[in-house]
């Protein structure tokens, strides 16, 4: 299988010193007939093997886009990348030929999203759709690819796997259709993994079970994870690091502790304000005033400032904040992430 | 503090499952509701938590009469809404009002702000004059939050934050006592979230509202809540005060279901104390014999399969909680 493997999964210029994944200065934006959506705006982060990173943000902040681009399943037109690379091991994706482009996905990186059942297709069995997978990138034969299909879902603990292969969709819950895509995602042992609201639209206790199986298949196969996400809880639960992003940037980068105990960004510290907690019981919580902005009309200097606290007027001029570098390896948006720290 | 403003006893709600087409034969029944009590009282919050198809949506309709039960009784300021008809109906009605999940769907695109908010004096005229209505709208946009100029526009020129509220003022429009609010934050993002929460408790702060708070998020529920009750399968299987439900929880479903809960904070990673459920929800067309959480229950032994344990307080469970071997266990606080 390591020939065929070799044969049909060949990217020229792939330098396995270089770091597994690297986003620098990506640019998308959406040409609609009512003006230009800016969705992404210079979205900067890295990802090592192994390693999960978060990608925190409310609707609307560009983190689906971000991975959209990253995959290459950006819909285009209307969504255009302006620029940036997105580099897998030293080579820059966004250059690449289709076809090579074609190798990239599923074998080298695949991607799971939030609702199961409309990324799978309805009038395909499950195990028809793992053994495609197989079919057409390793050239497999049915009988082969249906063998392997049985093993992957038998991998991500679906119970009677060698019944359920010949399921469709609608038959699974959503738990089981969720960890029927992670098979999928799974099958060519892609080295970067991207979750894109993996838990979102499942029950607390159905979410603990998935969560479970990521973190278990990431340690086996070593592999990276973009966990996307706007929830919190699971992001203190399974990162590594997270890039806290709004309106298209990247505003704080940092180790997972670090955010939490003392964020640098106001919007990260207003989010985590946001949040109920046990102590704040019979109080107003903390709100944060006003609306993200219209992706159309992002307001001058740093894309926060009509809403935040800390915002003086160098905010609410151009050039917008650069990252500044709050400690090694970490980086926040905030002329003022001093202030924001020091409280 | 303690007057009942709302009450119900043993209320069941079954779905037919039929066959045939000319001649249905009924062949079963989806149990969503099966056999609920509860109490609420005057400007009070009651949070009922539960995972999807636990029979929480169901449950609101009932009580806001858009579905009718299969048996049981809803008692509001003494009368049984059950059993009321016609005019009576439609002016007990009026005090019980409902806020909706999706704030996209529930609003009519083709009406304006002030037409939605203004549909329930069509349907009461006697609350308030024709003439006074638009006034009274105006009023409505102003207490929750909105600029009262704004009452012709139409929803989509609104935010989904500001949509909820525009829900809400619609609840408020017939100045009922009891408010059932169904998941109205989970489509919101978190900054929105809480907005819509304070001003949720603002509301019942200045009108004595008393609410009937549905969520799955567990979090919120506990930041608005006085009492909760923890539904599955049709069932509540725990009911307490929100400490007692939070901190020391004695049924097996409601610690998986707050263990399950992640919580944002990684220092606390590896230290709590993490139950995973096994397996999904059984289908509440056929539920299981005896304890419903027994097919996924780590304490479950023959007797729960025969005997169904009753919701009531227990040697070990200080509040009612509906298991054979309830004991209390903090999940919450790790270890």
């Amino acid at each position: 299988m390591t020939d065929i493997k070799a044969q049909m999964d060949v990217i020229p210029g792939v330098d396995p010193r270089a770091p597994l994944l690297e986003v620098n200065d990506l640019h998308v934006e959406f040409r609609t007939q009512y003006g230009v959506a800016k969705a992404v705006n210079g979205a900067n982060f890295w990802l090592s093997p192994g390693e999960t990173l978060a990608i925190l943000g409310e609707s609307g902040c560009g983190k689906s886009v971000t991975a959209q681009a990253i995959m290459g399943i950006l819909d285009s037109p209307p969504g255009f990348i302006t620029k940036g690379e997105v580099r897998y091991r030293g080579v820059d994706l966004l250059k690449l030929p289709e076809e090579q482009r074609r190798r990239v996905r599923a074998n080298r990186i695949a991607m799971i999203f939030q609702d199961a059942l409309s990324a799978l297709n309805p009038v395909y069995t499950v195990g028809f759709q793992l053994a495609e997978v197989f079919r057409i990138h390793r050239g497999m034969s049915r009988g082969d690819a249906k063998k392997r299909a049985i093993e992957l879902l038998d991998q991500v603990k679906i119970p009677a796997a060698k019944a359920r292969v010949s399921d469709y969709p609608h038959q699974f819950s959503g738990g089981m259709r969720q960890r029927v895509m992670i098979a999928m995602a799974l099958a060519l042992d892609p080295e970067v993994l991207i979750a894109d609201e993996p838990t979102t639209a499942l029950d607390v206790t159905v979410q603990a079970q998935i969560m479970g199986l990521l973190a278990e298949l990431q340690q086996q196969r070593n592999m990276g994870l973009i966990l996307i996400t706007h929830d919190m809880g699971v992001v203190a639960d399974v990162a590594d690091r997270i890039s806290v992003m709004y309106a298209g940037k990247v505003v704080e980068e940092a180790a997972v502790y670090d955010i939490y105990s003392r964020p640098a960004h106001p919007y990260t510290r207003a989010l985590l304000e946001s949040i109920p907690r046990l102590d704040m019981k019979g109080q107003q919580l903390n709100v944060i005033r006003g609306l993200p902005p219209a992706l159309t009309d992002i307001p001058k200097g740093c894309a926060f400032n009509p809403r935040c606290r800390y915002a003086k007027d160098p905010c609410r001029q151009d050039p917008a904040p650069p990252a500044y570098a709050v400690a090694p390896h970490r980086t926040a948006r905030c002329h003022f992430f001093r202030e924001v720290l020091g409280e | 503090m303690s007057d009942v403003v709302l009450e119900t006893k043993g209320l069941v709600k079954h779905f037919p499952i039929t066959q045939g087409i000319v001649f249905k034969t009924k062949v079963g029944a989806v149990q969503a509701v099966d056999g609920v009590d509860l109490q609420l009282r005057r400007g009070e919050t009651l949070g009922v938590v539960g995972e999807s198809g636990c029979g929480k949506s169901t449950l609101a309709k009932l009580l806001v009469g858009l579905e009718k039960p299969t048996s049981g009784s809803i008692m509001v300021r003494g009368q049984d809404m059950v059993r009321l008809k016609g005019n009576e109906l439609r002016r007990a009605r009026r005090n019980i009002q409902m806020v909706l999940q999706d704030p996209y769907t529930s609003l009519n695109p083709r009406m304006t702000v002030g037409d939605i908010i203004g549909e329930p004096f069509e349907i009461h005229p006697e609350v308030v004059p024709r003439k006074g209505r638009e006034r009274a709208v105006q009023d409505l946009l102003d207490t929750v939050g909105l600029n009262p100029d704004h009452i012709n526009r139409y929803p989509h020129q609104f935010s989904g934050g500001q949509r909820q509220r525009i829900g809400i003022a619609r609840a408020l429009a017939l100045k009922p006592e009891i408010i059932v609010c169904d998941e109205p934050v989970s489509a919101l993002d978190v900054s929105i979230q809480a907005q819509v929460i304070n001003l949720l408790e603002r509301l019942q702060d200045e009108f004595g509202l008393s609410y009937i708070f549905i969520a799955h998020d567990l979090s919120v529920v506990r930041h608005i809540s006085d009492r909760v009750a923890v539904m599955y399968l049709g069932r509540i299987v725990e009911q307490g005060y929100d400490t007692e439900i939070y901190d020391q929880p004695t049924h097996p479903y409601t610690q998986a279901l707050l263990s399950a809960v992640p919580v944002p904070d990684p220092r606390l990673r590896g230290h709590r104390d993490q139950i995973v459920l096994e397996g999904d929800v059984p289908s509440p067309a056929n539920p299981p014999s005896g304890c419903r959480f027994r097919t996924r229950c780590w304490k479950a032994q023959s007797v729960c399969a025969e005997k169904d344990p009753m919701l009531q307080t227990r040697e070990r469970s200080p509040h009612p909680s509906a298991c054979h071997f309830a004991e209390i266990r903090d999940v919450v606080h790790g270890h």
